[in-house]
């Protein structure tokens, strides 16, 4: 193992500004174990007093070089890695592979498959938001907000367990459609959900909106503005808070999100109560999203019939020569991608997800590249934090909401 | 059991000091606040109010590893990280204790590559591993109390030989 290497002023001398390497102003290590970085990221701290100066990122320690064997891996098993890419939006990196996947080898998805995954990544915003929310709030000292926020979030957790028969890392989405239809409680669960959400929503509202020590630490502090938002390639509720009316569901709609009515949450003070606003008003957009496609879910199959790239149903390869040889083939070979590069992406909890894929002819990609939006926000931090305070800086930095394993890959 | 049958009217209870120490360590344990990666969520799932860790005298999570005795390494460990860890493992006081969360930290789980080590007993002692990708909740209660089990044997003088 390698030893931590102790690192001198000088070596520091092009991150800093000259007042640290003079000794006025004092350099703070925050991270990697620090309880309000959300995972282990780094913070180089330049502080005059409590003022923050300069804040210098430090990533990668938690690069699991997910890209790297996504190419030693065939198309089907390497959606396995990325669920764990972004692991609050686990459903949405699935959604994202699988129409990467699709667009690549120009396969087509039945609409009922396409109502279950906007119902599911809808779910999973609802549950992404929810943890910001709990641990946004609990390190602004709301401990109880955490409670709430997660007793909540089990239930979208039991509807995913429901379908797919795990908590988080379900893979339930595949190439072509889904796993396998979704059982016969799925609606009850999701409809008891609608109906019990909204109040939820109305209590935390209640707890937080309005409350004044809350409110100091929001309102006015980190200021992102629209130009700065924009140049630094900054996506989702953080840029929909900076006033750039910029939501890929609308602008680009895919998985048929322009059949259901809904409204992207806009706001243009471009600070942490105007990121809060957006995303508590996401939470109720999306449940519009999830009861419309739950009241319009089309009965059919779940996954293209196209045997060259989907598997053929289970009962059949009892009874069929041909779904027997596809099945075979499928799960030993993979199917071949043509020699092509291209670029989908979807709207996650967080911002633009995208999936480069290469295909080089083969059954296995050339490379693979994500765009993750963690990555471009967490850009901005260095930015809007100059001038607050430090505690300021874990406000802003609960409000940012980026997730490591979205940023480290 | 006999004697404490006849003298529990009294109020008095013989035991061990062994003993006694070591259900008091186990009533009171103090996990260090450090999530890695996806079974941090999970962690934070155990410890809210649908599992509710507190149950096992666990409701207090340290942000500091001066002040916790129990590591649960909860994610990957990536060579850069892995250092990083040694160094919380070293400032953590005697006695200490760590549980490997996940498929990842006890033996690198899907991620047999460059950037991972492959279980992180390659940088910590680790008493109790976990299966699960990520582990349920449930699972992780199940490994806290397994390593109560554990620390009710331990013996003194085994930690004075170490």
């Amino acid at each position: 193992m390698t030893q931590l290497q102790e690192v001198t002023v000088d070596e520091l001398k092009h991150l800093v500004s000259d007042r640290a390497i003079q000794g006025e102003t004092v350099l703070l290590n925050m991270g990697p174990q620090h309880p309000a970085t959300h995972g282990v990221l780094r913070l180089l701290l330049e502080l005059d007093g409590e003022i923050v100066v300069n804040c210098i990122p430090d990533i990668g320690y938690l690069h699991t070089g997910i890209e790297k064997n996504m190419e030693a891996k065939t198309y089907q098993k390497a959606e396995v890695m990325t669920d764990r890419l972004d692991y609050l939006n686990t459903v949405g990196n699935n959604l994202a592979y699988c129409m990467a996947v699709e667009k690549l080898v120009d396969l087509d998805v039945p609409p009922r498959a396409q109502a279950i995954r906007v119902i599911l990544t809808e779910l999973q915003r609802i549950a992404s938001h929810l943890v910001w929310i709990g641990t946004h709030a609990l390190d602004l000292a709301a401990m109880s907000m955490f409670m709430y926020a997660f007793r909540e979030r089990e239930i979208i957790l039991d509807i995913f367990e429901l379908v797919s028969g795990q908590r988080m890392m379900t893979t339930y989405f595949r190439p072509g459609g889904v796993w396998r239809d979704v059982p016969v409680e799925f609606e009850a669960a999701v409809r008891n959900f609608i109906k019990l959400f909204p109040k939820r929503i109305d209590e935390y509202e209640a707890l937080l909106t309005k409350n004044p020590l809350l409110l100091d630490r929001l309102l006015g502090i980190g200021v992102l503005t629209k130009e700065t938002a924009l140049s630094h390639g900054v996506t989702g509720p953080i840029l929909r808070a900076s006033g750039v009316n910029w939501d890929l569901r609308k602008a680009r709609p895919y998985m048929g999100y322009e059949q259901y009515e809904f409204n992207v949450p806009v706001r243009s003070e471009g600070d942490n109560y105007a990121r809060y606003l957006v995303r508590v008003q996401e939470m109720r957009e999306s449940l519009k999203i999830v009861e419309q496609a739950l009241d319009k879910l089309p009965m059919g199959p779940v996954r293209s019939d196209n045997r060259k790239f989907v598997p053929p149903p289970r009962s059949e390869i009892g009874v069929s020569m041909e779904a027997l040889i596809h099945h075979f083939k499928l799960w030993t070979e993979g199917f071949d991608a043509p020699n092509a590069s291209i670029y989908s992406a979807v709207e996650g909890p967080r911002g633009e997800l995208g999936v480069f894929l290469e295909g080089d002819g083969g059954p296995k990609p050339r490379r693979v590249h994500m765009r993750t939006p963690s990555f471009d926000n967490l850009g901005v931090l260095p930015e809007i934090a100059k001038g607050h305070l430090v505690a300021d800086l874990i406000a802003i930095i609960g409000s940012i909401d980026f997730v490591l394993g979205d940023i480290d890959r | 059991m006999g004697v404490e049958q006849k003298l529990g009217d009294m109020g008095i209870v013989t035991t061990t000091l062994e003993q006694m120490v070591n259900w008091a360590r186990t009533r009171a344990m103090w996990p260090m606040l450090f999530g890695l990666a996806c079974c941090a969520i999970e962690m934070m799932s155990a410890q809210a109010a649908n599992y509710d860790m507190s149950r096992f005298g666990m409701e207090l999570m340290r942000a500091s590893p001066r002040q916790s005795d129990l590591m649960i390494v909860a994610g990957r460990v990536s060579k850069k990280m892995g250092p990083v860890l040694r160094r919380l493992y070293d400032q953590m006081p005697e006695p200490k204790w760590v549980i490997a969360m996940g498929d990842c930290a006890s033996c690198g789980g899907v991620f047999n590559n460059y950037a991972i080590y492959q279980g992180v007993d390659e940088v910590v002692p680790v008493d109790v591993y976990v299966a699960g990708c990520p582990p349920r909740p449930e699972s992780l209660i199940h490994a806290v109390v397994t390593l109560y089990e554990k620390v009710q044997t331990e013996k003194f003088k085994d930690a004075a030989k170490a």
